[in-house]
């Protein structure tokens, strides 16, 4: 009983902490304007089901594709596991459906498959971070945090997996002890052959599984909490992304609305503009843009596929998408913080532009979409790449000195080169 | 020109009107190179015999190098006149040799009035070589010649346009090899986003050498091309390699002309 009712408490406590932290994320993202990302629904919920539960993006790098197959399709199947292990520990049960016989067997027998594989894909990860060292997992925005951030990740995998095939090789030998409580329930294709490792006295095995019953769901409720400041929160964000990540060619900007207006008005003085956000042009700050935006920043993973096909990158420049959304997210944080400490009013005299991303890092972009293109989860960092450039061109005129040039000639001369609009069709004339 | 272009303001005149217009863009229209990619166009638009026309001194830049450098002002400036232009005229179709037009009038003039049927010469090569009114005779043969194509972002992963340009090479009989980097995985030349008007930021090596090095490693005769930027960048990567005897840059409309002889 003492049992049942600590479980439910640490249950709740982890529960409660971890919606007080999601809520935090989506107050964040809330922050961002406004886009309309509700049409299509149909064709969203294909890309959802496509790339997301698909992982259809992912088989592009192969090796690293399959072994986080195994890893997603552990995640998804084991915590079928994790809701009996729920009800048992509520109502002090043990292995609560096994009832359903043969099938039972199969799936316990599954997740044991399923949890080896885990465990070996997770240790092949942690060998390309750390001793393969990939050159995937570098870069001057992977920094201290985020390495620790995906060992801390993968260790953790390796511990639940090991102890949950851990509690199956107690509970399994247990069961052949005839002890009480302990159910003959289950196939254990794994954890079989770890009973020799274990100790033979009946009140030993107990403690084994119990303890390790207790790490496996404590453990899982820490890690739930742990999402909130992690980049493993793409395991959650992945969905919401791609169902509403963008329809149109990828080649197409956005046109503002608000400049429309000005534009209108400026040829046909008759012009009656239409209602739109009023605001500044383009982004500054982590606020000016949109809430797609800041969802983005919140699923990236850091995997780095962007920065690898990023053509700047590749040639050594200082532009490296992953960090244009790694400091998009670290800013809206830090405002979110700002807001819980001081109120909403507060201004830290910070922004994103310069003082995360800098202007060598946005005009280095060839606006190539290889970034767009690589990401397995549909975010879009040319979106926010774009709207610096425009904060930077149209509310400060600050762009490099060839540039306003270029900009110059297209409104003097229609081109983006100081040619005479007269010899347009001069073309014509030769062979 | 051994024929005349015929442009808008002349056909409105005779009253008539085309069945395509063909749109310049600036770099067709002023940059050397690319002016011959535009004459070879209009040489296979009279040798099919449709029925086309240019804007002539009527055309603006798009707007597109200002909108990819964030000034969104200038961009719907020149679009909005553009559309006026294009609207009066009232145009159905439109082909351009440049895949910045392409994607700039396709995708981002409907929104603000412009709503046309936009092709890129290549897919237009491509339906001319379906509908068998374009084949690969009576010009230079390309047979058994190693050729490469480099995948203009805007087109390519922009608009998802990968296989039209393929198809118009394959009619060569020519031997197709595609580069590592290809299609969706193509890499970018270094000219998009309005790079093209400006010195690349300080790195190791300058983005179309690196594709350069990559399409060379094909060991190609002709690497072929469908954008006049990219024309540009692998050219002057061609010239930097010192290859520019073994390894010729052509866009595909300069292949197609060349191979029927036109």
């Amino acid at each position: 009983m003492v049992a049942q009712i600590l479980f439910l408490v640490i249950t709740l406590a982890a529960i409660a902490l971890f919606s007080f932290n999601f809520r935090k994320i989506i107050r964040n993202i809330r922050l961002g304007k406004s886009a309309d990302r509700k049409d299509q629904p149909q064709k969203r919920l294909l890309t959802m089901l496509r790339v997301a539960f698909g992982q259809s993006k992912m088989v592009v790098r192969p090796i690293p594709a399959f072994l986080h197959f195994f890893v997603y399709i552990g995640f998804v199947i084991i915590n079928i596991e994790v809701l009996e292990i729920m009800i048992d520990g509520l109502f002090g049960t043990h292995r609560v459906f096994h009832g359903i016989g043969g099938l039972y067997n199969f799936l316990i027998g599954s997740f044991e498959i399923l949890a080896l594989t885990v465990w070996i894909s997770c240790a092949i990860f942690l060998v390309r971070r750390n001793i393969l060292k990939l050159k995937r997992f570098k870069g001057v925005e992977m920094t201290n945090w985020p390495k620790s951030d995906a060992n801390y990740i993968l260790i953790v995998e390796i511990l639940l997996m090991s102890v949950f095939l851990l509690m199956n090789a107690a509970d399994a030998k247990l069961q052949l002890l005839g002890s009480t409580h302990y159910t003959v329930a289950g196939a254990f294709p794994v954890s079989q052959y770890l009973m020799n490792i274990l100790p033979s006295s009946e009140s030993a095995l107990v403690m084994i599984e119990r303890g390790c019953w207790w790490f496996h769901i404590i453990g899982i409720l820490a890690f739930l909490n742990y999402l909130p400041y992690s980049k493993h929160f793409h395991i959650l964000f992945a969905f919401p992304n791609t169902y509403f990540s963008n329809l149109e060619p990828k080649g197409e900007f956005t046109n503002m609305a608000s400049v429309t207006n000005e534009v209108k008005a400026m040829l046909d003085p008759s012009f009656v503009p239409t209602e739109t956000e009023a605001g500044k042009f383009g982004a500054k700050d982590a606020t000016d843009l949109t809430w797609v935006n800041l969802m983005n920043a919140y699923t990236c993973t850091e995997c780095g596929r962007c920065t690898a096909v990023c053509p700047a990158n590749i040639t050594g420049k200082l532009l490296s998408p992953r960090k244009i959304m790694m400091d998009t997210r670290d800013r809206i944080t830090e405002i979110g913080k700002n807001i819980d400490k001081n109120g909403a009013e507060h201004q830290d005299g910070k922004a994103l532009l310069d003082d995360y991303i800098t202007r060598e890092e946005i005009w280095a972009c060839t606006s190539c979409n290889a970034c767009v293109e690589a990401c397995p989860v549909n975010i879009d960092p040319l979106q926010i790449i774009t709207e610096l450039r425009r904060y930077a061109v149209m509310e400060e005129s600050q762009a490099p000195a060839s540039i306003n040039a270029m900009l110059g000639n297209i409104e003097n001369n229609q081109a983006p080169w100081k040619y005479s609009p007269a010899d347009r069709f001069n073309w014509a004339n030769e062979n | 020109m051994e024929f005349k272009v015929p442009t808008m303001a002349e056909l409105m005149a005779a009253g008539e009107e085309p069945e395509i217009l063909f749109w310049v863009g600036c770099a067709g229209s002023y940059d050397e190179r690319a002016q011959k990619i535009t004459r070879d166009i209009c040489k296979i638009l009279h040798h099919v015999g449709i029925k086309y026309a240019v804007l002539g001194t009527e055309e603006g830049c798009t707007g597109d190098p200002a909108k990819r450098a964030g000034n969104e002002f200038l961009f719907q400036m020149q679009a909005m006149t553009n559309i006026e232009v294009l609207n009066a005229y009232n145009i159905k179709k439109i082909v351009t040799g440049c895949p910045h037009c392409f994607n700039t009038i396709k995708n981002e003039y409907p929104g603000l009035g412009g709503t046309y049927e936009v092709i890129h010469h290549t897919q237009l090569i491509q339906d001319l070589i379906n509908e068998g009114k374009l084949k690969a005779e009576g010009g230079e043969s390309f047979k058994g010649k190693k050729i490469t194509y480099h995948d203009p972002c805007y087109l390519g992963r922009g608009n998802g346009v990968y296989e039209a340009p393929r198809k118009a090479l394959e009619v060569l009989d020519a031997q197709l090899v595609e580069m590592k980097r290809c299609k969706s995985n193509g890499l970018c030349c270094g000219a998009g986003g309005a790079q093209m008007f400006k010195e690349p930021e300080k790195g190791k090596k300058d983005i179309n050498v690196e594709r350069i090095d990559e399409a060379l490693e094909t060991n190609p005769q002709v690497i072929a091309a469908g954008c006049p930027f990219c024309m540009t960048m692998l050219s002057d990567g061609v010239k930097l390699k010192d290859k520019e005897q073994e390894v010729k840059v052509l866009d595909i409309a300069e292949i197609t002309v060349r191979a029927n002889g036109l």
